[in-house]
């Protein structure tokens, strides 16, 4: 059964990882919902954040053919009640809307806020599950959507240990000298 | 005064290599590369550089090298066209996990995305088919990156790695200071093995009746052959080999129960559905070696053994999944084990061993009448060499009949392409073998078809006088796509029927003795000839042109349904 779940990968700061590790989805033709990279706590280590949506079996195959790869440290799957996740979404909305009271009822309500104001135009900005800006979305768009952005997902696990104590008890790179 | 002790780029790849005990090398030189085979130049005593006539000519024979020599082979080319001719040969070592490294050559790094003269995006063409790759754009990064490369490649399950130098890396200069590597945070090689799983094991193993020994390249990979005939010695469990585990154990050892898979033999196929417990050391489930997954192994409890935890459960679910390496796995394992394999079990598989040796074998290796099969060339040669020769094949039938039908005693003497199942993998890969056993006879056996698509290395046979004995199967068909069309597309042979030149002729131009073999008489004395000849020789046998080879699992079929004629 098909179900959405959420991977996240460690690995090395090096160039060309993006393109190891979704060559692992493209060769199993999966199609990879969001993707989100970033820098972790820990310098030179990034996490892979990658929502996709298919069988528990294909996903515990990938998982183990990206921890495969030399340069990822860790890789984990999780569905979507064992993580903590959030999208970010920005709306730019013509200013003359954003003055209408109804504006104001909806960001309280969606506890979105507004994070620019410029000649024309306001950025609101709403977190939270793609769901809810997505709501946020169809409640704004009668009022005119100048422009719609979402961001890939990230999460956390609901699980104890930190990275940064897994990754200190990884043993460090050993070169040995001649 | 502090640039004294400073080499280039360049020479430091060289110094790097022979850090790592390299002395040879299979190249092709061009214009990116040139500061690399400038100091080759001066380099030629400690260093062997083995010129082929085609960049995929190095790649095949580099891994060849390296599975004869144990060494991990290595391969230069230049950018552009020199780095995209390797591909074919980097992924046949990957689908067969062979270390080498391959070193190409880049344009400077101020031109890299410009589509500059010569450039091609090597990283982003081989990262689908290499264990790792890495772009060098500056001198010192290279004693840090070619001791990576080393170290990726030979440990855990082995694979060919890339490192792309730009011609920019290899003029600049560094202060060479060579450290090799022992390990990586992000990288573990060597799984520990656990007591629980050794329990289990044990258990499975005391609780069955039929219990089938299935042993794969990884045996030979990880230098655990004397480990698995400890095992089968003491277990009496019957041993069957995939193609890439053939001569992991001597085919004359009183339980190796013959080879698995489409053309395999029939007894372990057969009973692949009648054992209760399946052992896979080292080996992956291919579908080559499993015919239809949902009938596949439908009694037995499976355990299976792998260094390379992707594996494990990827193709068929085990009972107990074991992520070690095989070796360790036997270390543990041997001085606990008291089970004995019942006999009636082993019983089973002689029964079926007989059945297809009345109805194949003796018709393949002691025809009597009719024209050649080649079955019964492999066989003689077998006899003749003791089973000792390293054999190279070709890809189709030519190979399927080697492997079954020579007599493998020693490790590492089956040179095949098996994953990638590549057309023109024989001759490079036999000149890569002759390299690295340069006192042990190398024989090829070859096809019409994939000879002709290598056949420039006769150049290379030629110039380095590589002893090589070449035995090339002349059906004029490309033998297994016909014998596919013969037996699933009512005899329609499209493209498949080829005229050859005159091979001992072609031989002759490149300054190889040769001879034809038209009629079975002359075959004894042809052999004797190739055999007793000091330098390469080339044997081109005229063989029946629709002859088939088997045993056979059709497309979608299961192993028990193997059939032993159409």
């Amino acid at each position: 059964m098909k179900n959405t779940y959420t991977i996240t990968a460690f690995s090395e700061n090096h160039i060309g990882l993006l393109n190891r590790i979704t060559i692992v989805f493209t060769r199993r033709h999966i199609n990879i919902e969001s993707l989100t990279v970033s820098s972790t706590e820990v310098k030179g280590i990034h996490r892979f954040t990658i929502v996709v949506e298919d069988t528990e079996e294909q996903v515990v195959k990938v998982v183990n053919q990206v921890e495969k790869l030399p340069e990822v440290l860790r890789a984990e799957w999780y569905l979507n009640d064992e993580i903590i996740y959030r999208e970010i979404a920005l709306y730019k909305i013509p200013i003359d809307v954003a003055i209408d009271k109804n504006i104001e009822q909806i960001m309280r309500e969606f506890n979105a806020h507004m994070v620019d104001i410029q000649d024309g135009f306001v950025i609101i900005e709403n977190t939270g599950h793609v769901e809810d800006t997505e709501k946020l979305y169809e409640v704004l768009k009668p009022y005119g959507i100048l422009q719609f952005v979402r961001s890939g997902r990230i999460s956390i696990s609901k699980q104890k240990k930190e990275l940064s104590t897994y990754l200190n008890e990884l043993p460090v790179n050993e070169y040995v000298k001649e | 005064m502090k640039n004294v002790n400073k080499i280039t780029g360049a020479e430091a790849i060289l110094l790097s290599l022979m850090k790592e005990d390299i002395d040879t090398i299979f190249g092709y030189p061009g214009g990116a590369m040139m500061p690399i085979y400038d100091k080759i130049y001066s380099k030629g005593r400690s260093i062997k550089h083995i010129l082929v006539r085609h960049e995929q000519g190095a790649a095949h024979a580099a891994q060849a090298y390296a599975q004869v020599s144990g060494k991990p082979g290595v391969c230069f080319a230049t950018s552009g066209p020199g780095a995209t001719n390797l591909i074919t040969g980097i992924a046949n070592a990957h689908l067969d996990s062979i270390p080498v490294i391959f070193i190409t050559a880049q344009v400077p790094s101020m031109l890299l995305g410009t589509d500059a003269f010569q450039e091609t995006d090597m990283i982003s063409l081989s990262m689908p088919v290499t264990k790792w790759n890495y772009q060098v754009t500056s001198a010192e990064e290279i004693p840090d990156v070619i001791a990576k490369a080393f170290f990726f490649a030979t440990t855990g399950r082995p694979g060919p790695v890339l490192i792309d130098v730009t011609k920019d890396a290899q003029l600049g200069t560094l202060d060479f200071n060579y450290k090799s590597i022992k390990s990586i945070r992000s990288y573990n090689p060597s799984p520990a093995i656990q007591d629980e799983d050794i329990n289990q094991a044990i258990s499975l193993i005391a609780s069955s009746e039929r219990p089938l020994l299935l042993a794969g390249h990884g045996i030979l990979l990880a230098g655990a052959t004397s480990q698995l005939k400890t095992f089968t010695d003491k277990t009496k469990i019957p041993c069957a080999v995939t193609l890439m585990g053939k001569s992991a154990i001597s085919e004359d050892h009183p339980y190796y129960v013959g080879m698995l898979g489409m053309h395999g033999n029939y007894a372990p196929n057969i009973l692949t559905n009648k054992a209760d417990l399946i052992i896979a050391a080292g080996m992956r489930f291919d579908d080559r070696v499993t015919g239809d997954l949902k009938r596949y192994a439908t009694d037995a409890k499976i355990i299976h053994v792998d260094i390379d935890k992707a594996e494990l459960n990827k193709n068929v679910r085990s009972h107990l999944a074991i992520h070690a390496n095989i070796k360790d796995f036997f270390d543990r394992i041997i001085p606990r084990i008291t089970y004995q394999t019942p006999e009636n079990w082993i019983e089973q598989f002689r029964q079926l061993n007989a059945i297809e040796e009345e109805k194949v074998v003796r018709k393949d290796c002691f025809p009597g009448n009719g024209k050649i099969h080649a079955g019964e060339v492999i066989y003689l040669l077998s006899r003749k060499t003791n089973g000792e020769a390293v054999v190279v094949t070709d890809v189709g039938q030519n190979q399927m009949l080697a492997a079954r039908y020579y007599q493998y005693k020693n490790p590492n003497t089956l040179i095949t392409s098996g994953g990638l199942g590549t057309m023109g993998f024989g001759l490079p890969a036999a000149m890569g073998a002759q390299v690295g056993r340069p006192d042990n006879t190398v024989i090829l056996f070859t096809g019409d078809g994939g000879f002709q698509m290598t056949v420039q290395e006769l150049g290379t046979v030629f110039q380095y006088n590589l002893p090589v004995k070449i035995v090339i199967f002349n059906n004029n068909f490309l033998g297994m796509v016909r014998q596919w069309q013969q037996l699933f597309n009512e005899k329609r042979y499209a493209e498949t029927n080829m005229p050859t030149p005159d091979f001992p002729l072609l031989a002759k131009a490149f300054g190889i003795e040769g001879e034809l073999v038209k009629d079975r008489t002359e075959i004894p004395g042809a052999l004797d000839r190739m055999l007793e000849h000091s330098g390469p020789y080339l044997l081109e046998i005229k063989t029946e042109k629709e002859a088939n080879v088997f045993p056979m699992i059709y497309p979608g079929k299961a192993v028990d349904e193997i059939v032993l004629e159409p």
